[in-house]
């Protein structure tokens, strides 16, 4: 049977550790920050004027919403642009062609026959 | 009597369910529905006392067939339920009961029910008989159960097409798997006359035929695990499948690495110091699983973020996952050590430590990625969507699924208060310990994972409300209810880690460890005979 005190024991790893105590008092504690930090926003904030707008690095704001949306596929645009190379090799790793993907597990098998069986 | 049948009935009432589901369906859906809710729940009650059961005596054997006589051939099978059977189990059982509430709503316009949820009771029995038995022969049976319901399942929308193509390459991925495993089962049998996996880590003694078959049952279990290189059926099949299906899916994945762990701490426990040519076997090991976990991290990682299609992007996730739990048991085995004093083979602390992080994050992966899952069912059914290019603005209309969303998020990213981050942590420090280089490209995927989930997050949830989405409501309260579960479980298992390891993930790194220190698992099934 669990006894309560249980649930309130400390997790370590060695160097790291987790109580679950102290993390709700931190948590506590960090959004009491938050709400005093909040608190002394600016007294001559107007509500639905040029303050509530959105900056958006000097673009124009379209009056059609939805064309402000970015697209799941132009998130990261320049990162996968700079691993273009890696891509392409992954890709063509990825045929989608079942006789491939067991060709895959005949290399590996093969190779770890070779090592595991033929060498050691 | 019932108390002393646990493990039997823990596969035969999901069996009989799966039989009598047809009968039932006759009767009515909601009918079918109530009764396959309640066969799950049963079952689930059955594992949960046998894994109390275990967790509190320790090891049971059940043996199905005659009893032993001197002289005498007797035909029988043991079942073998240790801590680590034990803990799979857990999963084998939970994931499946979580289905069958999220697919009452989920599958509801759907025809063909009664097969769906006859297969679903297949799978789960076939999970765990997989995890419980103690024989090599049964170990195979119940993987095909297995993989022959999951490519059913997985092709159950069969007027789309991808879904059939994916069933295929599902089953022919499988059948091979599953044919060098009896191929490595036939190596031992002809040499040791025995199937019961206790006797044969007894008696296998590291021959020629010995290694030949520790290789095919490694790379054949390794592939329906879904390690890369040979991931490549995995995101067909859980980006085909109904998200309810992928759910279980999961643990059918997790029973194969069940299967890989089976095999080198028990199987060839015993031999895992043995040196050949200088190098001793667990070091040989270490090198390949670190090297295909690493592979399996990165690669896993790179493709997610390049996937426009919702599903396909978890499931990469789901393989860089899979990753992360061999890398944990690629670095405990390197650690594996003879006392020169006592003559013991045991972990060092850090090995253990990497062992018990593995472990845990199994658990959290089943519930991470299962939750990320059914919250892509949750979009496809609200949209008929999955393409993150044309997702947006959902969390005006979705609130709870955004919430769902955004816990499974955090959860497989490793951020705090969830339970990947505990897990994370204890792999993070174990590796590091070992190699810093392998915490370092650990923790950088962590990240780049988390990148993944903050573009969906982004694209599909926040933004304006979209035209074409404008009406989309709320899912049913059925699916609501299982993404809830596993998002409670997820939060409890985050902030209470110590109380999940020390009474879930100890008892099965203690199955493992014990099999190498003073061959427990062996004694358990010698005893009986």
């Amino acid at each position: 049977m669990l006894e309560w005190f249980s649930f309130l024991e400390t997790f370590k790893t060695g160097s790291g550790l987790w109580n679950p105590l102290v993390w709700g008092v931190a948590a506590v504690i960090t959004f009491l920050i938050i709400y005093i930090i909040r608190g002394q926003g600016k007294k001559d904030y107007k509500r639905d004027t040029e303050q509530t707008k959105v900056f958006l690095s000097g673009n124009p704001e379209f009056d059609d919403k939805e064309k402000m949306h970015v697209k799941g596929s132009n998130v990261y645009w320049g990162f996968m642009e700079t691993l273009q190379g890696v891509y392409k090799t992954l890709s063509d790793m990825h045929t989608g062609v079942v006789s491939d993907y067991v060709l895959w597990f005949m290399i590996v098998l093969g190779l770890f026959l070779i090592v595991l069986v033929g060498v050691f | 009597m019932f108390f002393d049948n646990l493990p039997a009935l823990a596969v035969a009432v999901p069996l009989f369910g799966a039989f009598l589901t047809p009968l039932v369906s006759k009767i009515g859906d909601r009918a079918r529905n109530v009764f396959v809710i309640l066969v799950m729940g049963l079952t689930t009650t059955v594992v949960f006392l046998l894994v109390n059961d275990v967790f509190t005596n320790g090891i049971q054997t059940y043996v199905f067939g005659g009893s032993y006589q001197p002289g005498e051939t007797v035909i029988r099978i043991f079942f073998e339920v240790d801590g680590l059977s034990a803990f799979m189990a857990i999963i084998a059982v939970v994931l499946p009961l979580v289905a069958v509430i999220y697919s009452w709503g989920f599958m509801k316009k759907e025809t063909g029910l009664d097969k769906y949820y006859t297969l679903i009771l297949l799978m789960t029995t076939g999970m765990i008989g997989l995890v419980l038995t103690g024989d090599m022969f049964n170990f195979f049976v119940f993987l095909e159960i297995t993989s022959i319901s999951s490519a059913a399942l997985v092709a159950f929308w069969v007027n789309k097409g991808k879904a059939v193509d994916a069933g295929f390459k599902y089953i022919v991925i499988s059948s091979i798997g599953a044919l060098f495993v009896l191929f490595a089962i036939a190596l031992l049998y002809g040499q040791y006359d025995a199937l019961n996996m206790a006797v044969l880590a007894n008696s296998i003694q590291y021959t020629f035929l010995d290694k030949m078959a520790l290789v095919l049952l490694l790379v054949a279990l390794a592939m329906k695990a879904g390690i890369v290189p040979m991931h490549m059926w995995l995101p067909d099949a859980y980006g085909c499948a109904p998200s309810s299906v992928t759910l279980v899916l999961i643990g059918a994945t997790q029973a194969s690495l069940y299967g890989v762990f089976r095999v080198v701490f028990t199987l060839y426990g015993r031999e895992l110091t043995t040196a050949v040519n200088q190098v001793s076997l667990n070091v040989l090991l270490s090198v390949f699983i670190v090297a295909l976990a690493l592979a399996t991290i990165v690669v896993g990682v790179l493709m997610a973020l390049k996937q426009s299609n919702l599903k396909r992007m978890i499931a990469f996730a789901a393989v860089a996952e899979i990753g992360y739990m061999i890398l944990a048991v690629g670095a405990a085995l390197s650690t594996i050590t003879v006392d020169s004093n006592t003559g013991v083979t045991m972990l060092t602390e850090s090995g253990e430590m990497a062992l018990k992080g593995g472990l845990f994050h199994i658990i959290n992966d089943a519930l991470d990625i299962g939750l990320l899952f059914l919250v892509a069912g949750a979009i496809y059914y609200a949209t008929r969507e999955t393409s993150v290019n044309k997702l947006g603005g959902l969390a005006r209309n979705m609130k709870y699924t955004t919430v769902f969303f955004l816990i499974g998020l955090l959860a497989v990213s490793g951020m705090p208060p969830m339970n990947g981050f505990a897990s994370k942590l204890l792999i993070y420090e174990s590796t590091y310990q070992i190699n810093p280089i392998l915490a370092v490209i650990a923790i950088l995927c962590s990240i780049l994972l988390l990148a993944v989930f903050v573009k969906v997050f982004h694209s599909v949830f926040l933004g304006p409300k979209l035209s074409v989405f404008k009406d989309t409501k709320e899912v049913p309260k059925s699916m609501l209810l299982a993404m809830g579960i596993i998002a409670i479980v997820i939060v409890f298992f985050g902030i209470f880690p110590e109380l999940v390891v020390n009474n879930i993930v100890q008892p099965a790194a203690d199955a493992l460890t014990d099999m190498l220190k003073n061959g427990l698992y062996v004694k358990a099934v010698l005893g009986v005979i």
